[in-house]
């Protein structure tokens, strides 16, 4: 079988732009991009069947609103990786900073590292699993999707959750509001196994974590937190 | 938005080249802080007895000779006073930037990497550094509302993110007897460590009082005679990476300004924590 050669991107000597046109303007095809240095919107918009890989650390926003493409980096990421994914594979070697996944709607992001702050905030059906540990006010107001976090989660998880499914191996700092422990039922251990699997985690057991999601208080105005506003 | 950089060298190799390294980062962060840009050097220690100031004068053509200026570059000049009271109380037309053993303070309105280039940074060597674009969003773009801010002897600050209770705090810091320059709201948080440090705080717990005493978003860091220091607020919405070598320790914004470091690809890199003082000193590391 034939592999088809990676076209070679060098951010050194290519502007980003340049390279995201090209991206935008291909219909697929394997891509590798060498030295990003912390460049922003690195394999922003893909829509297709790329299969990027870029070698060293970006900057914000990489692959944002990725569809269908396949980008890994490997390397650390800064803010908003894979911002408003709506398909496609998002896999991060090393750690990520805040936002990560936020407002995703689709796809899978793979942290192998750490995320920071704020991870998988207002997530929208987009799945996410970390393989370290998240930082504070993580899940906040996530709707849908599950967010895997293998190590430990910050405080303030899951603040307003809505019916996004959080499951964590490790310790929780601290609840956010209406975010409580909910039983690991059969239909959710399928779930977290196909999650591990998919994201290179399958030596971990799922039994080992425990789910989290909404109390569902927050869900109607009661008039006895009138006093609240 | 506004961008921040901060270059220690645990290494003495990497001292002439402080200047060079420290350009390079702040060039990195030009698009974050278009507005103006300042950096903080600490080197050649004053001789005992004296200090070292950094003054600034508004006028271009400003005589230093008399002065007799250790160094001048744009609007500044580095002077060793014997009497710095007296030297402010004869030239009421210079602003003092900084005042200490080794601290020197220069900053300018205009985009980064211009200033870069007009102040020679490339020249400085020294132990460490510190600097900062500005994007204004609370005073006015002035030379005296640019980063760093003097807090002290060999102390200064800059910050990225906004204050909401600058205004009643500056009210409450002039009763103490702090004197302001502008309307900004970092120049409050400079005067409320120098108050608190004053009134006999550790920097460390001068920091911590900043948690609870400041609204709004910051993430600071503070240049001392030894080192510096890093503190996020408890939402940690500004953005702040820290990497360490064997060599270096580099806080900044964003990763492309601490890319431009050798060896930043085997560096160990991290994000603080929200609420939590980080701390390098020459005598610790």
């Amino acid at each position: 079988m034939a592999i088809a050669t990676a076209e070679i991107v060098d951010l050194a000597t290519t502007s980003l732009r340049e390279l995201n046109q090209r991206l935008h303007g291909a219909d697929g095809g394997r891509w590798q991009i060498v030295n990003p240095n912390g460049a922003h919107a690195v394999a922003c918009g893909l829509d297709g069947p790329h299969e990027v890989e870029i070698l060293g650390h970006v900057g914000y926003y990489c692959a944002g609103m990725n569809q269908r493409a396949t980008v890994r980096v490997r390397g650390n990421v800064g803010t908003g990786v894979a911002e408003n994914i709506m398909s496609g594979t998002v896999i991060v070697e090393g750690n990520a900073s805040q936002s990560a996944g936020a407002t995703g709607r689709g796809g899978l992001l793979v942290v192998h590292g750490d995320a920071a702050a704020r991870c998988g905030i207002s997530m929208k059906g987009v799945d996410i699993v970390v393989r370290g540990s998240i930082g504070h006010m993580s899940a906040f107001m996530a709707q849908r999707g599950c967010l895997v976090v293998c190590g430990d989660a910050g405080d303030a998880l899951g603040d307003s959750i809505y019916e996004a499914h959080v499951y964590v191996r490790g310790e929780v700092g601290g609840f956010g509001a209406d975010c409580v422990e909910k039983e690991l039922r059969d239909h959710h251990l399928v779930e977290l196994r196909s999650l591990l699997e998919r994201a290179g985690c399958s030596d971990l057991d799922p039994l080992e974590f425990r789910r989290y999601g909404s109390a569902r208080q927050l869900y109607n105005f009661r008039i006895d937190n009138a006093g609240a506003y | 938005m506004c961008g921040i950089v901060g270059l220690f060298c645990k290494s003495p190799e990497l001292e002439p080249r402080l200047g060079e390294y420290l350009s390079a980062m702040l060039v990195q962060m030009n698009d974050r802080g278009p507005d103006s840009a300042g950096v903080a050097v600490y080197r050649n220690p004053a001789p005992p007895g004296l200090t070292k100031l950094t003054l600034y004068s508004a006028d271009e053509e400003y005589d230093w000779s008399p002065l007799e200026p250790e160094e001048v570059r744009a609007k500044h000049a580095v002077v060793l006073a014997e009497d710095e009271a007296r030297l402010r109380n004869e030239r009421p037309e210079l602003r003092v930037m900084s005042a200490g053993r080794v601290i020197e303070i220069y900053k300018e309105v205009g985009l980064p990497r211009a200033f870069a280039e007009e102040f020679r940074l490339s020249d400085f060597a020294g132990s460490h550094g510190l600097g900062h674009t500005r994007m204004a969003t609370e005073s006015r773009v002035t030379t005296a509302g640019s980063h760093p801010f003097s807090t002290g002897r060999d102390l200064c600050l800059v910050h990225n993110g906004s204050l909401s209770n600058h205004n009643r705090l500056r009210r409450e810091l002039e009763r103490e007897g702090m004197e302001f320059q502008t309307e900004n709201d970092t120049e409050v948080a400079a005067a409320y460590l120098t108050w608190r440090l004053r009134e006999g705080a550790s920097l460390e717990h001068a920091l911590e009082g900043c948690l609870e005493d400041l609204d709004g978003f910051y993430t600071f860091l503070v240049g001392t005679a030894d080192g510096f220091a890093v503190l996020r607020d408890p939402i940690a919405c500004k953005p702040a990476v820290l990497a360490e070598t064997d060599d270096w320790v580099a806080m900044a914004s964003e990763w492309r300004a601490i890319a431009v470091l050798p060896g930043a690809s085997d560096a160990e890199m991290w994000e603080p924590e929200p609420s939590v003082v980080y701390a390098w000193e020459k005598a610790l590391v």
